[in-house]
């Protein structure tokens, strides 16, 4: 029988029992909502968490260290490659070179330091750091109270909320609450803030040198030091830390990278390298890497490693985060099937009883030329077209549940004064999935059903009144 | 006089050698058919005559490939359905054979159309030769004003030219007709009976009626076979008389 003779025969034979195969149909429909509904909020809960870990900025960022960096000498994977001393410099040739390659989005060198600040006259000392622009669209800037940078090398300024506190006397006592920062943020916005910092001069330039340092070779780093000072402008308070990966080393003043690049300051690593004599041109302590994809933090952590370097990346974590939200999943859409496994069985008694129903009419079909396989198709093809609608049907009504879901969570993160979160995704594979999914069950349903009436003895089911 | 040495013609549409057909219904076993000859020619028009449970139908079934014997063996032109799958009994039953049942058997749920279709939609007929044969079917059935109504809408005349439609769609060589009148009245049998009559005679269709009616058979068929307690008791020739211009005997 062709296609759409079935489908049409299928079509009828439905709408003469309407009322039983529509209660069916509904069946199947709740079954697929329950399980379109479940995944849907799995797949969601793991888009909120991937979304706001990339934007942190976590799992997209490779830390490179050079091997001179002893600091790092006890960690496992660094073992292979080349012996410390032999190892590259980690400097800008270096960072252009991994920059360079694929995967990557950016290398900027992580310029950290403790330095003085005066503002109103007080003197502050804190960890200051340089932002890439990329961190423009940073998750840690989502709350800020003022404004990025105006450009990658304006004399500005961005202090965390304990800083800003700290400026302002207004430091918070253990146990009591923390001053809001839109509070600190409003008398600093705008105002003058003074770093002091050490510069690293040529030894030529360098008018009067205060320190100078010299390698056994000739023509190795040598340079001065000179003390100097710059006005920033703050521009913006941010409550929470953007670089929350480096732990102890966090900073409370955020300058732009460029202004810092071009502030020559003298670094650690700077000093230690000096002392190793290898190098006279400055170098990193660390090179920041953000890929452009978690998943491909891997292979460029292969790859930089290959060049002679060290790396970390918080790339276990979203290996645990990833089989947390799998074995999640799984989960939810064992009980999102469960309702569909009691639809199932909807079908199958659907069916039965529709052969019980419809045994004459077999035989007068068998007797008049249909083949086994022709009733076997019919029956088919009904339990098909239920699955099919109940799961289109159920789409819908899982894509209501799941937009009834996100309504609630978000009111209730209104009522707490938190900004909504899209908690539930329902992507086009997921709609298209529940429908085969549906359908597949349906026609396994269907299956001794479709078997049972095909092999009716054709006399015997024309004798049956 | 046997019933095989009783055709003349060398053509056999069906032929059955010794057939059997029984039944266990609990401990005792029934002897529906028992060791059944008989050779029945193409385009011949043969009534099988017996009463109730002489086994004609059981005949009809095993002709029409519903059902298999127990023993010995049912050809239809030429092929032993003994020998067939249940796929090609199917094909048997869809394009050799049409089947015109006592109780019209049409699906109550089908319009007329629907119900006469059927046959075409199991064979994959494409559309247009579908449109086609089925104007041929009902116009000659003379029911196409009423295509569009469900059997319960139609008398019972009206149901068995339906099921006289149904039968003819595939254009099969071989009609089976199982009690066609038992539900009629006895005009409207006739009108039926004419119809039929007319196939056999126009379309150069062998069939094989079941009645138990003699009157019915010596005006319509050319020939009776008669069956008693699943044995052949009697074959004889019978005179046509009755002109399809006639369609009003008692």
């Amino acid at each position: 029988m062709k296609a759409h003779d079935l489908t049409e025969l299928a079509l009828r034979n439905l709408r003469e029992s309407a009322l039983r195969n529509s209660l069916t149909t509904v069946g199947i429909s709740v079954g697929v909502a329950s399980l379109v509904a479940m995944l849907a909020l799995g797949i969601g809960l793991q888009q909120l968490a991937t979304r706001r870990l990339v934007r942190s900025g976590l799992f997209d960022t490779v830390l490179v260290t050079s091997r001179r960096d002893l600091r790092n000498f006890d960690r496992e994977e660094n073992h292979s490659g080349p012996a410390p001393a032999e190892s590259p410099a980690l400097d800008e040739a270096a960072r252009q070179r991994i920059e360079r390659l694929p995967d990557v989005v950016e290398a900027y060198p992580d310029l950290r330091f403790i330095t003085a600040f005066s503002y109103a006259t007080k003197p502050h000392l804190t960890m200051v750091a340089g932002v890439p622009e990329s961190y423009r669209s940073h998750d840690a800037f989502e709350g800020m109270e003022g404004s990025f940078f105006s450009s990658d090398a304006a004399r500005e300024a961005i202090v965390q909320k304990a800083f800003a506190a700290e400026l302002l006397g207004k430091t918070a006592k253990p146990g009591t609450d923390e001053v809001p920062v839109a509070q600190l943020a409003k008398p600093l916005l705008g105002t003058e803030i003074t770093m002091r910092y050490a510069e690293r001069v040529p030894a030529s330039e360098a008018t009067p040198p205060e320190v100078e340092m010299t390698s056994g070779e000739a023509d190795a780093a040598t340079y001065s030091i000179v003390s100097r000072e710059i006005k920033l402008k703050i521009v913006g308070v941010t409550d929470l830390d953007p670089d929350s990966l480096r732990g102890a080393a966090r900073a409370r003043v955020l300058l732009p990278l460029k202004l810092l690049e071009s502030l020559h300051v003298v670094q650690a690593a700077t000093l230690r390298d000096t002392t190793q004599a290898t190098s006279k041109v400055p170098v990193y302590g660390t090179v920041s890497v953000r890929v452009k994809d978690p998943a491909r933090v891997q292979p460029v952590e292969e790859s930089i490693r290959k060049l002679g370097f060290n790396t970390f990346s918080m790339l276990d974590a979203t290996h645990s985060l990833r089989r947390f939200f799998a074995v999640l999943d799984l989960f939810l859409g064992i009980f999102g099937s469960l309702a569909l496994a009691v639809a199932s069985i909807g079908i199958v008694n659907t069916l039965v009883m529709a052969i019980l129903e419809r045994r004459r009419e077999i035989g007068i079909m068998k007797a008049i030329g249909a083949s086994d396989g022709d009733v076997k198709k019919l029956f088919f093809a009904e339990a098909g077209v239920m699955g099919a609608l109940g799961g289109a049907l159920g789409v819908g009504l899982g894509w209501v549940l799941g937009r009834a879901i996100n309504l609630g969570t978000n009111f209730y993160l209104k009522r707490q004064d938190l900004e909504p979160e899209q908690i539930w995704f329902v992507p086009w594979w997921l709609v298209l999935g529940a429908i085969v999914f549906a359908v597949v069950v349906s026609l396994l349903s269907g299956l001794y059903p479709a078997a049972r009436a095909a092999r009716l003895d054709p006399v015997q089911a024309l004798r049956y009144e | 006089m046997s019933a095989v040495a009783a055709t003349s013609q060398s053509t056999s549409a069906v032929r059955t050698d010794h057939v059997s057909r029984h039944y266990r219904m609990g401990e005792s076993l029934i002897r529906a058919l028992d060791g059944v000859s008989l050779e029945i020619p193409a385009g011949q028009f043969v009534a099988l005559l017996g009463a109730s449970g002489s086994g004609k139908s059981s005949l009809l079934n095993l002709i029409a490939g519903l059902d298999r014997p127990t023993a010995g063996t049912v050809s239809v032109e030429g092929r032993n359905l003994a020998e067939l799958s249940r796929e090609e009994l199917a094909q048997h039953r869809l394009r050799t054979v049409g089947m015109v049942f006592q109780s019209f058997n049409l699906i109550p749920s089908m319009t007329v159309v629907e119900n006469v279709e059927l046959p075409l939609r199991f064979a994959e007929v494409d559309e247009k030769q579908r449109e086609l044969r089925l104007r041929e079917a009902l116009v000659r059935v003379g029911l196409s004003t009423r295509q569009r109504h469900r059997p319960s809408e139609l008398s019972g005349g009206e149901q068995q030219r339906a099921g006289l439609a149904r039968a003819l769609i595939n254009r099969p060589r071989l009609l089976l007709a199982d009690e066609p009148t038992g539900n009629l009245d006895s005009r409207t049998g006739t009108e039926i009976l004419n119809l039929i009559l007319e196939c056999n005679r126009s379309l150069g269709m062998t069939v094989v009626m079941v009645t138990h009616e003699r009157s019915l058979a010596e005006r319509y068929a050319q020939r009776m076979v008669f069956l008693a307690d699943g044995k052949l008791t009697g074959d004889a020739q019978a005179t046509v008389a009755t002109p399809l211009s006639e369609g009003n005997a008692s």
